[in-house]
């Protein structure tokens, strides 16, 4: 299985040929939308004044709230909180009304020409400020943190600001709605949810889902900005497709793509830790307060899941954590690579940092002392952690990456009065894997084998670059003992596989490489009996190898086979179906086995700073991560080296800023600094946990490799902080925030040097 | 250029003919005069390959060569363009044979979502025709400061244009 197999879309990438939504021939007639945005953060519309706007020439008509057949709202959650045309406005950028025209261009200059007054209210930007929540919180406990923390002999307490990030897909959100007969209409959405982009658009035109068709052939990039909110444009392009009875494709221009969808939620925790004199944590008790924005999007779960990594690698034998999900009048936040994950580690991980700091000691010590283990094994959410390997990562890490003795360097370097400062860390993962929504953990999958053997594989999972498609055609190649080179990897489409979940949650691959194999196996097992009955031979002298089957002492090319087959009648169509087994999760109680399984990983960071400019340079970076056994490695290592990068950015360079008056001011790459190639490690040393194998029956014993690597990047931040704590002879803790911005970096470091 | 009347969003205006050369074939055509060279090779020509990302001259998702130069065409007026040699994406292979540098970034996983792709080879190809040879890793980080990546981190990115440009100079220094 793991042989050197290249995306199945290479060849299309580098030739210019691969088409996205932008790249689709457009019919004759096609419109183009463009979304009006309100300009002010909290408001009800007392006058939309569109008239301008409409008597543009090449204008086809303006789309506001009226003109919405049914209900006005795509909220992922029900609740009824996302507009797609809001009448009463709660943030600066947010959809009140479209302008549809002839050119994309037109659409987009006559929404300018629209005249809003607004009966302004007052508005929260803030996460300290905020005090209102938008969906209900979480609260884990076990054991009594709050006596524990009083006995402990130790005790620190802190707040850490955690800031958000923009997804910045290369390719922005795009949709392009053609209308059928009927009621129908077809969209092709740039979504990572098809079933809940065709489920909304259902809703807001008024019709049943079988009404709607929704495909996806590929995106420029997710990571998650795509799970939910596609749906707007898909719903506005599908309105207006349906209103004008043309093609309609809607495409918002960088900047209002970042002013009008959401990003990754920004974090304020406060936390309380209780330990022993040898670091050893006794209770631990915090709070994690979530900027979500105006609605509720899917910022329950993420908040959820921020806890539920709150105790990353470590076991808290006393332990309370509650979630604050808090309205703010800023663009609703969603979900973003690690889904909260990333925050509560970051969290976590400070906290460890903070008692080495207390205690004089290496953070590593801290982190050795506090791993999960053989009778401290239980989570907070209740949930046992049987697959640990953490320790074993860690260890080799350390070894390959020569830490101690570089350490000891880096200690020596610093002893001088230089300008420069280096700092290293050691931070280990573990990344919980299945959706705690336990329903969206099921796939389905559709195969088709025809007369001449070849394979046509369609499954729910949505392609963004993640090498999702061409994993699950190799494992369905394999079954048949084909080459990948007999699938033909077809558009996600609602039609073909209904009710899919969002390609989310790292879970892409577990859950539709099993749909496409048990589809797989339903076909083997009609082509087999055909075998046994017609050539007369035992179920085990059966096997499919090297693009031939092969009975008893006979061999068939498969082409042949299937054909022959065809004509005795075996049916050679199948759908598959997989629902991850054993998990289940109580929210109420805080108690279950929310996930199948846990991901690990490892990564040192050496980091160089300035200590009078507080520039700074990433040296060299150190990864071992574990994916199972790797499906493909080299689409694996892909993801974790992609991955950590992304997190990189997220910790160090990625600053989204808010003015006071609601707008955000960092709207595009000029002022919102994503990593360059200049940017990232020199030495960059990436290995995947070559032993390691999932021990519970995933497909292949692979694991999820989505999310987890993003979280490598937090040796980044302590690297940081260590080199910064070294201007005031390491006694006390930098308590960085991030992102950790070369300014933050040089006032850190002035803070330290006035107060010693 | 010569001007030649039009109907652009439904009132008649003027609109310059431009010519050019795209790919070896000559075009030419009536645009309005402030179309950028991007719409026009994607929406009037139809070489989609070349992708717009940022809009604003960030990205370099729409690299493209103007007589042999890599420019960032959501930059540049169609109009400016007028009788230049103009080379995108598409026009990289030879027939069916990959260009040296599309097949690096093919071998050497240079790629996930595909998206930047296009505008990383386009600038690549002026960095490894404009170093002759002499390139090294410093130098092909800092010169894709104009091109983003969001998916890859880059390793790959720059692994391939160094094994291109070992390829194509056959130096023996092979790319890591
Ligand atoms: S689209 Fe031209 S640089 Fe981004
Ligand atoms: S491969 Fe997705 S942006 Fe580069």
């Amino acid at each position: 299985m793991s042989k050197v197999v290249y995306h199945d879309s290479a060849h299309k990438h580098v030739a210019g040929t691969a088409t996205y939504i932008d790249d689709m021939p457009e019919p004759a007639g096609t419109l183009h939308a463009y979304l009006g945005l309100s300009d002010v953060p909290n408001g009800k519309i007392t006058q939309l004044d569109v008239s301008d706007a409409s008597a543009t020439p090449g204008v086809i008509g303006v789309l506001t709230a009226a003109d919405i057949p049914h209900v006005n709202d795509i909220s992922p959650t029900g609740k009824g909180d996302d507009p797609v045309f809001a009448d009463n406005v709660q943030f600066r950028g947010q959809s009140i009304f479209a302008v549809v025209a002839t050119s994309r261009d037109i659409a987009r200059r006559a929404a300018q020409k629209a005249k809003v007054q607004y009966d302004e209210q007052p508005f929260v930007l803030d996460v300290g400020a905020a005090t209102e929540l938008v969906t209900e919180p979480l609260t884990l406990k076990r054991g009594d943190a709050q006596t524990a923390l009083t006995t402990a002999r130790n005790h620190l307490s802190g707040q850490m600001r955690i800031g958000g990030q923009d997804h910045f897909y290369l390719e922005g959100h795009i949709a392009f709605a053609i209308p059928g007969e009927d009621e129908t209409v077809t969209v092709h959405s740039s979504t990572q949810h098809p079933s809940e982009v065709q489920h909304m658009v259902a809703h807001v035109l008024g019709v049943a889902s079988n009404a709607v068709t929704v495909q996806v052939r590929r995106m420029g990039g997710g990571f998650g900005g795509k799970e939910t909110q596609s749906n707007l444009f898909a719903a506005v392009a599908a309105l207006a497709a349906k209103r004008f009875n043309r093609p309609v494709k809607i495409r918002p221009d960088r900047d209002d793509d970042m002013i009008a969808t959401g990003k990754r939620h920004d974090f304020l925790v406060d936390y309380d830790v209780g330990f022993d004199d040898d670091g050893r944590i006794e209770a631990v008790d915090a709070t994690y307060a979530a900027r979500c924005g105006n609605s509720a999007d899917l910022s329950g779960p993420v908040t959820d899941r921020a806890l539920f990594h709150a105790d990353n690698c470590y076991h808290y034998p006393n332990v309370a954590l509650r979630s604050r999900p808090l309205k703010t009048n800023t663009v609703s936040n969603t979900a973003f690579r690690g889904f909260g994950g990333p925050q509560g580690m970051l969290a976590c991980e400070r906290w460890i940092e903070e008692i080495a700091y207390k205690l004089g000691r290496d953070p590593l010590d801290i982190r050795k002392a506090n791993f999960y283990g053989p009778g401290r094994d239980v989570t907070p959410y209740h949930q046992q952690v049987t697959d640990n390997i953490i320790e074993r990562i860690v260890d080799e890490l350390e070894e390959s990456a020569d830490y101690q003795e570089r350490r000891r360097q880096v200690l020596e370097f610093n002893k001088g009065d230089g300008i420069e400062r280096k700092g290293i860390a050691l931070t280990p993962v573990k990344f919980g894997i299945s959706f705690t929504a336990t329903w969206y953990n099921q796939a389905g999958a559709l195969v088709h084998i025809y007369r001449d053997g070849s394979i046509h594989l369609n499954h729910g999972g949505t392609e963004m670059g993640q090498g999702l498609n061409i994993k699950v055609a190799q494992i369905l190649a394999d079954e048949f003992g084909l080459g990948p080179e007999h699938i033909r990897i077809t558009s996600t489409a609602t039609d073909k596989v209904p009710n899919t979940s969002a390609t989310a949650a790292s879970s892409g691959s577990d859950l539709n490489g099993m749909a496409a194999s048990n589809a797989a196996l339903k076909l083997k097992t009609r082509l087999i009996d055909f075998a046994c009955e017609t050539y007369d031979v035992a179920r085990e002298e059966v096997s499919f190898e090297a693009a031939h089957v092969h009975f008893g002492d006979r061999s068939m090319p498969f082409a042949a086979f299937v054909d022959a087959a065809y004509m005795a009648r075996v049916q050679l169509s199948a759908t598959g179906f997989y629902k991850t087994p054993d998990i289940h999760w109580d929210r109420e109680a805080g108690k279950g086995r929310p996930f199948f399984y846990f991901a690990y990983g490892a990564s040192v960071s050496e980091v160089t700073i300035d200590t009078l400019t507080g520039e700074y340079t990433v040296d060299r970076v150190d990864i071992l991560h574990d994916v199972g056994k790797s499906l493909n490695p080299a689409i694996d290592l892909g993801q974790v080296e992609g991955g950590f990068v992304q997190g990189m950015g997220w910790l160090t360079t990625e600053e989204l800023v808010w003015h006071a008056d609601g707008r955000l001011l960092t709207h595009a790459p000029s002022t919102y600094k994503i990593p360059l190639a200049s940017d990232v490690p020199r030495i960059f040393n990436v290995r995947l946990a070559e032993w390691s194998e999932n021990e519970e029956r995933t497909i292949r014993r692979s694991k999820a490799v989505g999310e987890p690597p993003l979280m490598l990047a937090m040796s980044v931040v302590e690297a940081l902080s260590m080199a910064v704590a070294s201007a005031a002879d390491y006694a006390e803790c930098p308590r960085l925030e991030t992102p950790v911005t070369p300014e933050r970096v040089l006032l850190a470091v002035e803070r330290l040097r006035t107060r010693g | 250029m010569s001007k030649v009347s039009m109907v652009v969003g439904g009132s008649e205006s003027t609109a310059d003919v431009v010519s050019m050369t795209v790919n070896g074939k000559a075009v030419a055509k009536a645009v309005e005069g402030r179309t950028l060279l991007v719409d026009f090779l994607r929406e009037d020509l139809n070489l989609t390959g070349t992708h717009v990302g940022c809009d604003t001259s960030q990205c370099g998702a729409c690299v493209v060569h103007v007589n042999g130069k890599s420019v960032k065409s959501c930059t540049m007026l169609a109009a400016q363009a007028d009788g230049a040699e103009v080379r995108t994406i598409e026009g990289m292979a030879d027939g069916a044979d990959l260009h040296p540098i599309q097949k690096a970034f093919n071998t050497h996983h240079g790629l996930q979502c595909g998206f930047c792709t296009p505008g990383m080879i386009m600038t690549a190809a002026d960095m490894i025709a404009r170093h002759g040879g002499n390139l090294d890793e410093a130098t092909v980080r800092a010169e894709l400061e104009g091109n983003i990546c969001r998916c890859t981190g880059y390793h790959n990115i720059v692994k391939s244009i160094l094994a291109a440009n070992a390829e194509m100079h056959g130096a023996s220094a092979a790319a890591e």
